[in-house]
Parts: C-alpha cells; structure tokens; sequence
C-alpha cells in the first residue's frame, strides 16, 4: 500500500511539474507577451518599446529559466527599472520596506504564488478568498447532488425495467443533457426574473412580496449565503451532474441486482427490502464513489460557468478574469489549484475504491 | 400589421420547418417499414425512447441541412425597430421579405428564430466530424496501447490522464485565443492530428490485404494520394508557414479560428476516447478468436484493427452518440465564453452569451438557442440508451 | 398447517409447463413435467444445455425472472402448491424449507460480505435466531462441511476461499436451516474433477445425515448414478424417461437414453474396435420442435405418420418401480439388441517422429500483487518444468490435467505465443524453442495449429464462417486467386460435415458443435501436421461430443496428424488417446501407453484422478480414494513433490523425502515413467482403481 501511494505520488507530481509547465509556455507565447505589455503600460507602445518593456520586467529572458524561478528553483531575477532603481522578481512584496531581508528564491516552492497584474494583488491573498467562496458552492452543491443521484440510481436500478425505472432514467438522461449555461438560463427565466417565468405569475397570485422567487444574481452571496441567493446557482451545477451520478448508479445497481448472489440471497428467503439494502447496496455504490469523485473536478467547469451567469466572484471568475486578461502569475496559481484537485480526487477515488472494494483490500 | 399571439407563433413556426417534417416523415416511414432488414439502425424502431431520440436529432440534423429555405431573415440582416422585439412581432416594413419576428428580436435587432436555426448549420457541420476525428486519434493509439500494454500503454495513458487533469476550460482559454492561432498552434496540432485518419485507412488495408499485394499497393497508393491531397489543402492557408499547395490546388480554406475550434474540440476529446478503447482492447484480447489469428502468424495491426475493433463496436456506437452531445455541450462552453468562432455566429453558445446579459428583462433571445442546444443534446443522449438497450436484447 | 405427512411425496410436480416470453414469441421451456420426490430421496434430473431443467428447477422456487412464466400445472411442496402462494409465504419456505446449491460457488457468495454474516443470516431470517446463536450456528455448520480452521473462515470474505472451499460454503449455507429439499443445480461443473469427487462425498454424507431429499440436476450421467436414487431424463423440455436410477441406466425404455449412453465414452469403447455412435443431426430449438416426438428426427426407431402426430404422453413401463417412458414404441423395440455394427477401424500405426521436446521449462515473472503491482517484488511462477517428450506422426498423445497444472502454457510454447526458458522444442528436427511466432515462416506456423476450447469464444462474432477460413487460407499462402480459395473453402466446409451454405452465415446462427467444426476446419486450412486440440469438446454437450470427437479422429487417420489432445477427462482420453500425460502443477507426474497409464501401477495423483471421474455404468466398481484440500496454486507451489500435500503415499515414503526432493523419474522396463518416490514394491502392491463386474 505504501508503496502504491509513492507511485502514485511520484506521478501526481509528474502530472502537476507537465501541466504547471504547458500553462507556463503557453501564457508566455510572444504575441501573449506583447499583449500583456501593451495592457500594462500603454495601448499604444511602438514594437521597440514592447522589447525594451518585456526585457525591463524580466520577460526576455529564457522560457525554461523563468519557470524555474516561478518554481522557486532557480534565483528570481533582479533588474533595474526605468528610474535605475533595483527590481526583481522577489523584490516586489517589499517595495517600500525599508530593510527587509529579500530572499533569493521566491517561487511556488518557498509558497510566493506571485502576483496578479490585473488585481494588482498577491496571488495567493486572491486565490485564498477566491477559493472559500467556491468552497461554500462545491459544499452545497455536494450536499444536493451527491444523496439525490444515488438515490436516484438506486431506486431505477433495484427493478430494471420497471415504471419507477424508466421514469427515472429519462429523467437522469434529461439531466445530462442540460449544461450548466442551458440550465441557468432557463432557471433565472423561471424563478428569477420579475418580468417572466414564474416569479410574474407568483406575484400576480399574490404568493410572493418582492419582485422574484429567487434571486438570478449571487453576488451577494459572497458576504452572506441565504437560500435566496444561493439556491439557483447551486441547482445549476447540480442539474448537469446529477444525471451522470444517477445513470452510473444505475447501471452499476442493475448488474448487482442480476448477479447470481443477489438470487442467492433472494432463495434464501430475504426480503426484497433487505436484498437492496444488505446485499446489493454495498456492492453497488463501489463504481459510482470513483465516479463522484472524478465528477468532482469535473464540476469546476460547471463553476466556471455558474459563476460568470450568477456574477458569483469565486475561483471560476477568478480563472476567467485571469484568462481573458493573460495574468500569468494569476492564471498559473488557478492552474495549480486545478491541477491539485484534480490529482487528490483521483487519489482519493483510488484509495476508496481499494477500502470499499474487500476483493481488492484483502489480497 | 398585428403582432402574433403565441398560438399563432408556433403554428408560423411549424409552418416554416415543412421541409424539415417532411423528411423526418420520410426517414421514419421508410426505416420502420424495412426495420427488420437494417440490423441495429432498424433495432431502434421498437424502442419508444431511442424513436424519440433518433427524431429529435435527425429534426436538428434536417433544419441545418434545409436552414437557407426555414429561416425567414439572414441571420446578420439588422432591421430597423426590431431591437429587441417581443416574439411575434410585425415588421415595420416588409419589402415582401417575411412579415414577422417570430421568435422576436435581440439587442442588435436581429431576428431570434433564424439565428437560432442557423445555429444548428455550425452545430451539426463541426460536432460529429471533430467526433470522428477524435475516434480516429483515440482508436489508433488506444488499440496498441491495451493490445501491447507495457511502456508504451503506460506513456500513452500518463499523456492521455494530463490532458483530462487540465480543465476543459481553462485548456480552451489558452488554446482559443487570438494570440495562440496568431503563433501557429493549431496549425502544428492540425498537422499531427489529421495525420491520424490516413494512417489509420493505410494500416488498416495494409494489415488485411498484405497478402494480396497487387490490389494492397493500389488500394494504399489511392488513400495516400485522395488523403495527402485532403490533409494539405486542410492545413494549407496562404500568408501562414502552412502555405504548402499552390491555390489551383488548395481545395477549400478552413478560417484560423474554425480550425483552432475544431482542434481543440478533438483534441479535448481524444484522451477519453483512447481510455474506452484500449479498456475494450484489454478486455477482448484475451479471447479465443484472437489467439486463433495469433497461431496463424497474423500481423498485430490486423489483429488489433479487423479482429478486435469490430467486436468492441457496440460500445463505440453508445458512446459516439453520447461523444457527439458532449461535443455540441463543449461548443457551447466556447460560444458561451466568446472563444474562437466570431461574435456575431449565430452559433448557440454565443447566441446564449448575447442573450444573458438582459437575460431577466427579455428571455427569448437565449432561451430559444439554450432550449434548442438541449433538445439535441437531449436526442442524442436518448438514442444512445436507446442503442444501448438494444444492442443488449438479441 | 396443512394434513402433510412423511410417508406422502416432499415434492410432486404435476404437468408442469413455463414459458419465457420475448418481445416475438412465447417459447415453451418446460412442457407437462412431472415428477414425485419422496422424502429422503435423491432425484437426478439429466439432460443436455436447454433441455430445461434449471428451469424447473427454478420453477420450484418460484424464481423464474420478469420473462418467464408458469404457464400450467402444479408444483406441491409438503402437499402445498408453490404456484398460489403469496410472496411472503415463499419466502418464509425460502432458504428454509427449500434450499438450493448453484453451479459457480464464487459468483454466488456476496463478495462484499463476510463468510459467516452470510450464513447466520439464513437463521436470523427463519428461526428469528439472535445473532451470536446464529454465528456459532454457522461454525458448527462449516465445521460440518469439513473446512479446516472454522473461525477464521467466517471472519473471511469469499474471494480469500478457493472454488472447492467456497461450494462446500454454499452447501453449509442451504444446510443452515436444515431444509426439507435441497436443490442442486450441477453443483461441481466449475471444479476440477478431484475437487469435485470430495464435494460429492459430502453431499451425500449430509443428505444421508439431515435426511434430506435432493433435487440433483446434471449433464454428467456418472454423477447421478454416484449420487441419486432416481432419475429423469429430459430432451428439449420434455421428461422422456424416469425411473430408478439402476432401472434407467440399465433398461432404459426411451430411444434417447439409449442414444446417450452410447454416445459417452465407457469403459470399454475404443476409437478403432468399437467407435462412439454420435447422435446425428441437432438438439432443436425451442421454437423449432417439431411435431410429435421431440426427439422423432433424430431417433432411429422413428416410424413417420405415428411419431411425428400429436403429443405423446408419458407411460408407465410395466414391471418397473415408478419407471415411465414418453415414447409410443418402447414396447415394440428390441431394447437388447446390439448397435448396429458402426465402422470399425484398422488401428493407424505410428510414424516418424515429428515432434520433441527436450527438457522443456517456461517460467514466468509475475509481481506478487495484483493491484499494487508492476514494480515491486516479483515471484517466478514455473508453469512447466522439465517437459520432455516425443510425438509420432498420427499417433495422439493427451495431456491430463486439472487446473493450474500447465497444460496450457505448453501449448503456448509450442505454438510460439511464447518462448521457452530453457530446453529445446525440435519440430522436424527443426530447433523452435527460442523463436515468435512472427519469425516463423508460414510453413511453420501452417504446419502446428490449435483448437480451442470454448466454441462461443474461438470464431470472431463478427465474421462470416467462410471469410475466417479464408483467411486462414490466404495467410497461409494457400490457392492463388479468390476463387481458387473459396473453393478450397468450401472443400474444408464438407471435410467437417458442415453444410456449404453455412459458409455465407455469422457465427451466432451456429450451434457450439457446429462452431467447434469451423474451428476444426480453420485448423486444418494450411494442412497442419501436428494439431494441439485444447479441451475441444468440454464445453459441448455430450452428444455433440461424440460427433466432434470422431470428426477429428476421422480427420486425423486421413491426413496422418499427430493430435496433441488436451483434456481432464479421463473418460474421453482413455477412449481416443494413444499415448498419456499426466500433469501436476507443471511436472509431468507419469508417462505411458494408454493401458498402461489406466492400469497400476499409478502415479499417486493418477490413481486419484482415476477414482475421482464418475463413470456411467452400473458394472463399473471403483476404489474410492478422495484426495484433501485443493490444487496448491502455481505461484506458490509446495517444496519437494508437488503432489506432497495430497498424497495418500506420502507416509510410505521414509525420511520425509517427499517434502524437501523432487522425485525422480522411474523408468519402467516398458517405457511407462513415474516421477514419484515411492519404490517398485510400493508400486507392486497398487490395486487397479476401476474394476468391471462380470456380466
């Protein structure tokens, strides 16, 4: 078992030095460069300007050396500005502090995440406010999603066929095919506009006082989550992956309940409720905990999305904002957020699939 | 001239998409009456819910192919006290063009319904060909990766899981972006990826009609001659480094950004193609039939792709129909963040975006695309359980 | 409850019929059954694959699926019908008053559950038993089953338990509530035979011990006669003879059974003097019985105008115990008369020698654990060691085993899938050992071919049968145009007796043996001279077994092959094979003539494995000698002679050398080798295992 974690270790970490580096080398392509220039200091530099600029700020220097010091393996680099005053890579938190020991290395690996150019901001103070509010998102979509879908799965594949079945599997079919930018828009039309949906007809009815049922905006979640401004997002991520976890669920139910030990249980005169319950809802929820788990950073797209529809300021706006706007430090640290929730869900999924799974654990 | 109410509206509506009723008519009398001789296809045709699946994509599949005689305005055409109109409403003057918005207006007054109809011509010209695309790069490194396993299975697989590690999203803002086809990215991944499907004709004839040279070598030298003109003129475009075939010869022009969309689709699907196959591979190598052709000495390219391959296509089938659906969800996403195709496409993901923005105070303008992007979904999803279901009963 | 008493039948099964509906049709799977169990009476229930009677059997549990249906009669448990009882009733004779023992023991244990949970439960449902009472239930039953270290079996999970020790798991399991009528539905097919012996043993201690009567569904005729009273023979749904079971088996009154019996190889048939009869044509359909006798096309007595109208009803045979027969004619027929004489044929002599294997060994490396493998420890699995032998041309040789004792990597090495570790493999003095089969040159690889075992597994499903031969065809270089080759095609199609326009067909609108065929001819395609069949006819049905058999045989005399046959079928090998193998865990353990490998003195192992094979005839009296325990696994094999664990010999061996030497071989002065320890007066003393009463 150790010995399978430091594998997987060694990989993850592999998998995370890859990626980390093709978001590197793809930020840093020339035209992004010349564009981030021009963003910062003047739309209407001439090319010998851009140069000059980029080589003033570290930019031209070699690709593999400047992911180095991004790492925090290679010493950040050290220049002087326009005004002959020193600048560098780990010099900018201490501008200002007079006799600040500056440290030679600042990268990922000394925890320096660098710093934003479109928030003008330490990265990691943003990722780190950023994260909570996607935090509390993930949480509850979590807590709707997770029991809804199993349960779902659950009871369609207990009796294949069935009406219970079908209708649940159209259902759960329905769900998957409504991403989550369908979805909201067909949300916020229901229950949060005061010009349509259902919130007119409920106002009209006299069954709501304000002017929707819920709220389409969740910016104000940021500083106070309520149901109201927090159910519609929440159901938004939800509805698209529901579907997935319920479908898996299912089809992972049904081989259970066909297999030759659930007849065995059923001749042994248990009853029907106790064959689901007993025999077949252990071995069933073994293949969708690895789904859910690999559904999870799967739904940070679904973040994306949800929060750029609901103007909810989390990680997914963040990684917008980062990457409309070629913020490489920014976009870097997003990057490796992604890629860390990425790797840990499978490791988890892994690792559960041994514990829950006693063929494997025991061997 | 009156507005319409919403009866009225959607009887115009179904008005307009006779030819579409027409051929769906068509198909379905046709399939059903010959259902038993057409195997799987006509297995479709006893299962309510892959019926409803198969009419809801072959409704979107008819409306792209019929789009110029069902939309009623050109799909950029800006009229005058349109901005914004609510469904079914008048035009102030007609020119003998159609009367009515019936879908309405959106913010730049254009006309709602024939955007929307337009929409499904993207859709349906880049979903199920980036698919087929994506299988071709999926089957042909993930039936040597399960058949042979050892380092070259576990290299694949490490690429493989980094590309499903990245974000989709995140991967498409730093692949679609101006910057990125301005520096010739997607020229170079084009160049590698559409290699895929000559490589995969050539192997495949070669692996099975190696004993019968004559008629190999010209079967080859025909694929590499029709294909290698293809794949040049796919990657040929003047003024870039790409400019490989003289224009007498460059047999059409893909515009950069449709490029950059359609390779990144692709080559975001291909990794999860490539695991489904070299699973399925791993699991039918073990089987008799494979060893029989082993005992008599055949090539393992002939194994992998005339032994193996048709008998892992049941679930190929299920999951190409899904792949297509995911496809049209991940064109969307594009659309939806203003990545790669232009903003004025009438593409749905854009069309959704535009329409967000006032999405409280005028609903159609993205309802009426977010509603038609999950029908499709929604039939393809369908026809693929359907599939599924039937291919299980035999 | 009700007025039941036990001089009355357990179990009374009255014109039984169920049907499984499909979205076109009703198909009849069971047809006006009937049968009586009395109590303490063990009831075989014989027939091919689809003859039906699993079906009934899970009729009497009531368990037939969303598709089937009991479409007529009636099945009295106890005096009570099964048919009209609510769910709650059946579940409380469930598991309790009817219990039943299935035909993969792993695939019926919960592999998520531990052993003991799963067994106090049955108590826990039934009896309303507290938990603790239940467990130690459960210990004093597995105990019972002879499983050695009881505590620590309950507190394991399935999959920690070999085959022979997860079946003797699930009879503890339907003994728990000591039921009134156990239901075996060929409980031991998935075993090896010697494991298979000691499970049957058990069975019938327990029934004999809990007086139970028994429900004992099987293909194998031995087995019922080992274990059953009574049996009843069914064809295509239909009962057709029941009957005591020395009744049946020795004045049979139904054409089928007699066809049967003379299908099986018995002691005494041999492939020259006095061949198998195959039944001809094919176990039809459900819904392409024909009219009448089911059995009417393919009986010899078949009379037109009077067999083939109407349904025919069981009859009582006069003078029998309970003996009934479904056939018009039984009484006309002249049951003693012989076979009409089949072909005999002049026993082909052996030629040169084609192939030889010289101290032969192929080990693999496999990583200690499954899941958390591929780097890490590695342990040496040695699949074959020191195989040397020589095969002649038209002569077949077997390779007996069971499983896990290498026969198969063997083959392997032989076909060039694999490469030898050491020793040489010579094929026409050409050395082999060392070169893939992608080096070989076609007239190599043409020249050794192989049959498989599972007939749904050797054709590509998605093929026609003549494209795959073709093929076969043109890789080996075979006819030089198209045409050329679809003839040569249709040629191979006619030496395996199958019609020509199968040819245009997919290979699931064949029959397992018609499979089989196809395999046989793609073998033969390139003119192979050395043929490895591996298990060819198992997994067909008895019948079928005898026709493919005798194809290959036939084949064989006519092209001078040498056939490398492998098998754990003693019954067959002995009845076809010129030459034995025995193999153990990767040793060859003895070598020998025919006759002299079935007849003393033996290999320890041999001599079990002789004992273990349930042979189909009254006359036959066996020693029975059951071996403990299972075939060690190959990965950790025991030190010393492999066979050390199981060996009733062991003792007779002084020094305990048995445990720390692998034994040597003994060259008997007739070329017969055993690898054992033991010494020539030890062999002296061996009595022959199979013995056959005088008439």
């Amino acid at each position: 078992m150790l010995k399978f974690l430091a594998r997987r270790l060694v990989t993850m970490l592999l998998t995370a030095l890859c990626l980390t580096f093709i978001v590197f080398a793809l930020t840093n392509l020339q035209p992004n460069l010349e564009k981030l220039a021009k963003q910062q200091a003047s739309v209407r530099m001439s090319d010998a300007q851009v140069t000059s600029w980029l080589a003033r700020h570290g930019y031209a220097r070699p690709l593999l050396q400047r992911y180095g010091e991004w790492l925090g393996v290679l010493p950040g680099w050290t220049g002087k500005n326009a005004d002959g005053k020193p600048t560098g890579r780990c010099l900018s938190h201490y501008e200002g502090v007079k006799g600040a020991k500056i440290p030679t290395y600042c990268g990922i690996l000394q925890g320096d995440w660098g710093y934003s150019t479109v928030f003008r901001e330490g990265v990691g103070g943003i990722l780190a406010t950023r994260l909570t509010a996607t935090g509390w998102l993930m949480l509850w979509v979590l807590i709707v999603m997770i029991p809804t879908s199993l349960i779902m799965g659950v009871l369609a594949g207990m009796r294949e066929g069935s009406r219970l079945d079908r209708s649940l599997s159209v259902a759960s079919i329905a769900s998957t095919s409504t991403p989550e930018y369908v979805s909201g828009v067909v949300l916020i039309v229901l229950f949060g506009s005061s010009f349509t949906g259902l919130s007119l007809l409920f106002k009209q009815w006299g069954l709501i006082s304000g002017g929707v049922i819920l709220k389409g905006n969740a910016t104000s979640a940021m500083s106070h989550i309520t149901f109201d401004n927090f159910a519609l997002p929440v159901l938004t991520i939800s509805i698209y992956g529901v579907g997935y976890i319920a479908r898996m669920t299912r089809a992972s139910m049904t081989e259970v309940m066909t297999a030759q030990y659930i007849r065995t249980a059923r001749l042994k005169g248990v009853s029907f409720r106790n064959v689901v319950l007993r025999h077949a809802l252990r071995n069933a929820l073994i293949a969708p905990f690895t789904v859910i788990m690999l559904q999870i950073p799967w739904l940070l797209n679904g973040v994306v999305v949800t929060e750029t529809l609901f103007s909810y300021k989390g990680f997914g706006w963040t990684l917008v904002q980062a990457a409309s706007n070629n913020d490489i430090e920014l976009l870097m640290g997003c990057s490796v957020v992604a890629v860390i929730v990425v790797l840990l869900t499978q490791l988890i999924s892994d690792i559960g699939y041994v514990y829950l799974n006693p063929r494997i654990r025991i061997s | 001239m009156e507005k319409l109410t919403w009866p009225q509206i959607l009887l115009a509506m179904g008005e307009r998409f006779w030819p579409v009723w027409i051929a769906l008519a068509l198909t379905f009398a046709v399939s059903i009456l010959f259902k038993r001789r057409l195997g799987l296809y006509g297995k479709l045709f006893d299962s309510p819910i892959a019926m409803i699946g198969f009419g809801l994509v072959m409704f979107w599949v008819f409306a792209a192919l019929f789009a110029p005689i069902i939309i009623t305005h050109g799909p950029l055409e800006q009229l005058p006290g349109m901005r914004n109109a609510t469904p079914g409403k008048a035009l102030r003057d007609a020119h003998g063009g159609y009367p009515y918005y019936l879908l309405g207006g959106d913010t730049l007054a254009r006309d709602v319904f024939s955007r929307m109809v337009a929409g499904s011509v993207v859709v349906i010209r880049i979903a199920p060909l980036a698919t087929i695309f994506a299988y071709m790069v999926g089957i042909t490194l993930g039936l040597p990766a399960g058949y042979y396993g050892g380092r070259f299975d576990t290299a694949l697989s490490f690429v493989a899981n980094l590309i499903l590690a990245f974000p989709v999203i995140l991967l498409f803002y730093l692949l679609v972006t101006p910057q990125i086809v301005q520096s010739g990215v997607p020229q170079y991944m084009a160049a590698v990826l559409f290699l895929f499907p000559i490589l995969f004709l050539a192997v495949l004839i070669n692996s099975r009609f190696h004993v019968k040279p004559a008629f190999r070598n010209a079967a080859i030298a025909l694929i590499l001659a029709i294909g290698g003109w293809l794949y040049l003129s796919t990657l040929s475009q003047p003024g870039t480094p790409f400019h490989l075939l003289p224009r007498a010869l460059d047999l059409f022009n893909i515009p950069g950004n449709t490029m950059i969309v359609f390779v990144s689709v692709v080559f975001v699907n291909s990794p999860t193609v490539f695991r489904i196959v070299r699973g399925l591979t791993f699991d039918i190598k073990s089987r008799d039939y494979v060893a029989a052709a082993q005992t008599r000495g055949e090539g393992p390219w002939y194994i992998m792709l005339w032994e193996i391959l048709p008998n892992a296509r049941g679930p190929l089938i299920v999951d190409f129909c899904l792949r297509i659906g995911y496809t049209t969800i991940l064109l969307g996403v594009l659309g939806f963040f203003g990545l790669g195709l232009s903003p004025e496409s009438p593409d749905w993901g854009s069309t959704i975006n535009a329409g967000s923005r006032l999405l409280a105070i005028y609903p159609i303008p993205a309802l009426a695309p977010a509603l038609a992007l999950m029908s499709l979904v929604l039939g393809l999803n369908l026809l693929a359980d359907g599939l599924r279901e039937e291919s299980l009963k035999d | 409850m009700s007025d039941w008493d036990p001089s009355q039948p357990i179990l009374e099964i009255e014109n039984l019929s169920i049907s499984f509906f499909t979205r076109l049709r009703e198909i009849p799977a069971v047809m006006d059954f009937s049968c009586t169990v009395m109590p303490g009476e063990a009831m075989g229930l014989v027939g091919e694959s689809g003859c039906g009677k699993s079906t009934v059997a899970l009729g009497v549990m009531q368990d037939l699926g969303r598709n089937g249906r009991i479409v007529g009669g009636r099945i009295k448990f106890k005096g009570r019908d099964l048919n009209l009882m609510s769910d709650a009733e059946l579940r409380q004779i469930r598991g309790s008053e009817i219990a039943m023992i299935y035909q993969e023991p792993m695939a019926s244990l919960n592999p998520a559950m531990k052993i003991g949970a799963q067994l106090a439960e049955v108590p826990m449902i039934h009896q309303g038993m507290a938990k603790k009472a239940a467990w130690a239930l459960a210990r004093q039953i597995v105990e019972d089953v002879r499983l050695p270290d009881p505590d620590r079996i309950l507190k394991s999970y399935p999959h920690q338990l070999s085959g022979g020790q997860q079946q003797r798991i699930v009879i503890a399991m339907a003994l728990m509530s000591k039921p009134a009528l156990l239901i075996l539905d060929e409980p031991t097919t998935a075993l090896d035979v010697t494991v298979e012996a000691g499970i049957v043993d058990l069975v019938k201690e327990l029934g004999r011990k809990y007086g139970t009567s028994m429900l004992f569904i099987s293909h194998n005729l031995g087995l019922i006669l080992d274990t059953c009273d009574r049996l009843c023979v069914m064809y295509s749904g239909e009962a057709v003879e029941t009957g005591s079971v020395r009744e049946v088996f020795d004045k049979m009154r139904h054409p089928y059974t007699q066809a049967l019996f003379r299908s099986i190889p018995l002691p005494g048939a041999d492939k020259n003097a006095r061949p198998l009869i195959a039944i001809p044509g094919n176990f039809p359909l459900p819904h392409e019985r024909p009219e009448g006798c089911n059995f009417g096309p393919r009986c010899d007595y078949f009379q037109a105008g009077r067999c083939d109208r109407g349904a025919i009803p069981m009859e009582e045979v006069p003078h029998g115990d309970r003996h009934e027969s479904r056939c018009l004619r039984f009484a006309e027929i002249d049951w003693a008369a012989p076979p009409a004489a089949g072909k005999t044929y002049q026993k082909a002599e052996p030629g040169e020698v084609v192939l030889r294997m010289d101290d032969l060994r192929k080990y693999y490396e496999v990583s200690a654990n499954a899941l958390f493998g591929r780097s890490g420890e590695t342990k040496v699995v040695k699949a074959n060691e020191t195989l040397t032998f020589e095969a002649r041309e038209s002569e077949t040789l077997a390779i007996v085993g069971e499983s896990g004792c290498g026969k198969s990597t063997f083959a392997k090495v032989l076909m060039g899938l694999e490469t030898a570790t050491a020793g040489r493999v010579r094929l026409y003095g050409e050395e082999i050992q060392d070169t893939p089969i992608e080096k070989r040159n076609t007239n190599t690889v043409s020249s050794v071919q192989m049959v498989f075992q599972n007939p749904f597994d050797t054709l590509n499903p998605s093929m026609t049968v003549g494209r795959q031969i073709i093929r076969a065809l043109e890789v080996f270089g075979e006819g030089k145009s198209d045409r050329e080759r679809r003839e040569k095609m249709l040629d191979l199609m006619d030496l395996v007796k199958l019609p020509r326009e199968f040819a245009d067909r997919m290979p699931r609108q064949l029959s397992g043996g018609q499979k089989q065929r196809v395999g046989i001819a793609r073998a033969f395609a390139g003119g192979a001279k050395i043929v490895v069949a591996d298990e060819p006819v198992s997994a067909l049905d008895v019948s079928v077994q005898a026709a493919v058999t005798d194809l290959l045989m036939e084949i064989q005399r006519r092209e001078k092959t040498t056939l490398l046959f492998i098998s754990h079928d003693l019954s067959i090998v002995r009845y076809l094979a010129d030459r034995v193998m025995v193999m153990y865990l990767g040793h060859v353990v003895e070598m020998g003539t025919t006759d002299e490998v079935f007849a003393p003195p033996y290999h320890p192992y041999t001599e079990a494995l002789l004992s273990a094979v349930p042979i189909a005839d009254t006359r036959v009296k066996k020693k029975r000698i059951v071996l403990d325990g299972d075939i060690p696994s190959a990965v950790n094999p025991p030190p010393g002679c492999p066979f050390q664990t199981r060996c009733r010999w062991k003792s007779q061996v002084p020094g305990g050398i048995c445990e720390t030497e692998v034994p040597p071989i003994k060259k008997l002065p007739s070329g017969h080798q055993i690898k054992c320890h033991l010494t020539e007066d030890d062999f002296a003393t061996m009595e022959p295992v199979i013995e056959i009463a005088a008439e």
